[in-house]
């Protein structure tokens, strides 16, 4: 996605490694994606989804 | 000692036949903190950079490299920026080993190619787009 759009970064963090940002994110399953910070979940999501999500979470920002 | 196997590196090779656009690693490292993971890290991205002559690596250092790190927006070690035709906003934090490996090498290859393998309609959606988006996402080596 990140390739498919200039306003998407994506950013893969090892968790172990990152104890600190893992508990700022309350990580306790993995994979955990978080999106903008606001919108998060735990497992892989199908495309169709995880678009949802993301949209989801760029239209809370929008809507600021 | 190599950390990939002369299998991984031939499954990898397979993929990077696929390799379009030169693709530079950009790595964070700091020698204080982390620095065994940094070494590691290094290390591992070397050894991928090595399967391509597509590939290339630059190691930088996050204290003395501190604006290169800012444009970036790299905060913290062991870094990777996984560079195509432009900066496309793809990290790795950590050193990418297990899950975040095979992530790793699709990275690449997408950045290379510069065409995501998704769904049309995720595409048009994702070209509707109005404000950013920042996807983090944590995984184990395991």
């Amino acid at each position: 996605m990140a390739v498919a759009s200039e306003r998407v970064r994506s950013t893969a963090i090892e968790a172990t490694e990152f104890p600190e940002l893992s508990r700022a994110y309350q990580v306790m399953a993995v994979p955990k994606v978080v999106i903008n910070d606001r919108v998060q979940f735990e497992g892989a999501l199908p495309e169709p989804e995880f678009l949802g999500a993301v949209l989801k979470a760029s239209a809370s920002d929008a809507e600021r | 000692m190599a950390i990939l196997t002369p299998q991984n590196e031939q499954e990898i090779r397979n993929v990077f036949g696929q390799l379009k656009d030169p693709v530079k690693l950009v790595v964070f490292s700091q020698s204080l903190a982390a620095a065994d993971l940094c070494a590691q890290n290094e290390q591992l991205v070397r050894e991928v950079a090595a399967l391509s002559d597509k590939l290339g690596v630059e190691v930088l250092n996050l204290a003395i490299d501190r604006e290169r790190a800012e444009g970036y927006g790299v905060d913290q070690v062991p870094a990777i920026v996984v560079e195509g035709a432009r900066d496309y906003g793809i990290r790795f934090y950590g050193v990418p080993l297990g899950y975040e490996f095979s992530n790793l090498i699709d990275a690449i290859l997408v950045a290379s190619t510069g065409e995501p393998a998704l769904a049309e309609a995720t595409k048009t959606a994702l070209a509707g787009l109005t404000s950013d988006v920042d996807i983090k996402v944590f995984s184990t080596p395991t």
